[in-house]
């Protein structure tokens, strides 16, 4: 089985069409540079009203994710996606983009198990491990505080 | 010069996100979670907040400045509340991401008709 296993890896490699890796990545660079341009630019308009830096950055958040709602929409985010790859991923519109896709595509099955359960896909594996890495970590932090007490 | 900082650093952590998919056929899923992640444990290791300063929208749009922000929210909340603060600050940070995309993401799933995929 072992060797099997060996052999049928190396043909599926062998198989597999070999991408050229720097055009991806030079496009992820570009994409992901452009959309935190665009979060610079937005958070300097807000900070022009007379906002905080913090408050700022929280309607970035919004007018991104506003933003990336619409164009995931009409049909234009899937297009970014496949453009720029992890460029188009990694900023927050990534994150709002895996909120509102399945929640349309799977609207037919209703408004629970349709959107309801499927507005979680991304959104809630990354707001379970994020509140669970950050937790603990405040646990840890709370438990160096106490030694230093002592 | 901030916008220049910001498509820089911006860029550069998308580049090497993009280098990590090439190299694990990680899924999209699991890269959010592992930048969220990520970005709590460097804020938690106090490198990810002097960094965001300086490099502004760069570091705050990724997912990695999520993870900060959930980062930030437990330690503050941690110094007013003691450990009750650890189960609160998360959420009371990341309110208005989390609220904004899953309201935001419900309307347009009212307005918006499922494409066919191109």
């Amino acid at each position: 089985m072992e060797i099997n296993k060996k052999a049928y890896e190396a043909y599926v490699k062998q198989v597999t069409p070999v991408h050229k890796k720097w055009p991806g990545i030079i496009k992820a660079f570009l994409v992901g540079g452009i959309i935190c341009t665009l979060g610079q630019y937005i958070t300097t308009l807000f900070m022009n009203t007379g906002l905080e830096k913090e408050a700022a950055s929280a309607w970035t958040t919004l007018v991104l994710i506003a933003a990336t709602v619409i164009l995931t929409g009409l049909n234009i985010y899937p297009k970014i996606t496949k453009f720029g790859g992890a460029g188009a991923l990694v900023p927050i519109t990534g994150f709002a983009n895996s909120v509102v896709a399945p929640a349309v595509e799977f609207k037919a099955e209703g408004q629970v198990f349709g959107i309801g359960c499927k507005i979680f896909t991304i959104a809630g594996p990354v707001i379970l491990y994020g509140i669970l890495s950050s937790w603990i970590l405040g646990v840890i932090a709370y438990v160096l505080k106490a030694f230093q007490m002592l | 010069m901030e916008y220049l900082k910001a498509f820089l650093v911006g860029g550069v952590i998308c580049a090497l996100v993009q280098i990590l998919m090439d190299n694990t056929k990680l899924m999209p899923g699991r890269i959010m979670v592992l930048l969220v992640v990520t970005g709590s444990i460097l804020g938690a290791i106090g490198i990810y907040q002097p960094f965001a300063d300086w490099a502004g929208a760069g570091a705050t749009v990724p997912l990695l400045g999520f993870g900060n922000t959930l980062w930030k929210g437990v330690s503050k909340s941690m110094g007013e509340d003691g450990f009750l603060g650890i189960f609160k600050g998360g959420f009371t940070a990341s309110a208005v991401g989390i609220s904004g995309a899953l309201i935001f993401g419900y309307l347009g799933s009212i307005l918006f008709k499922p494409k066919m995929k191109s």
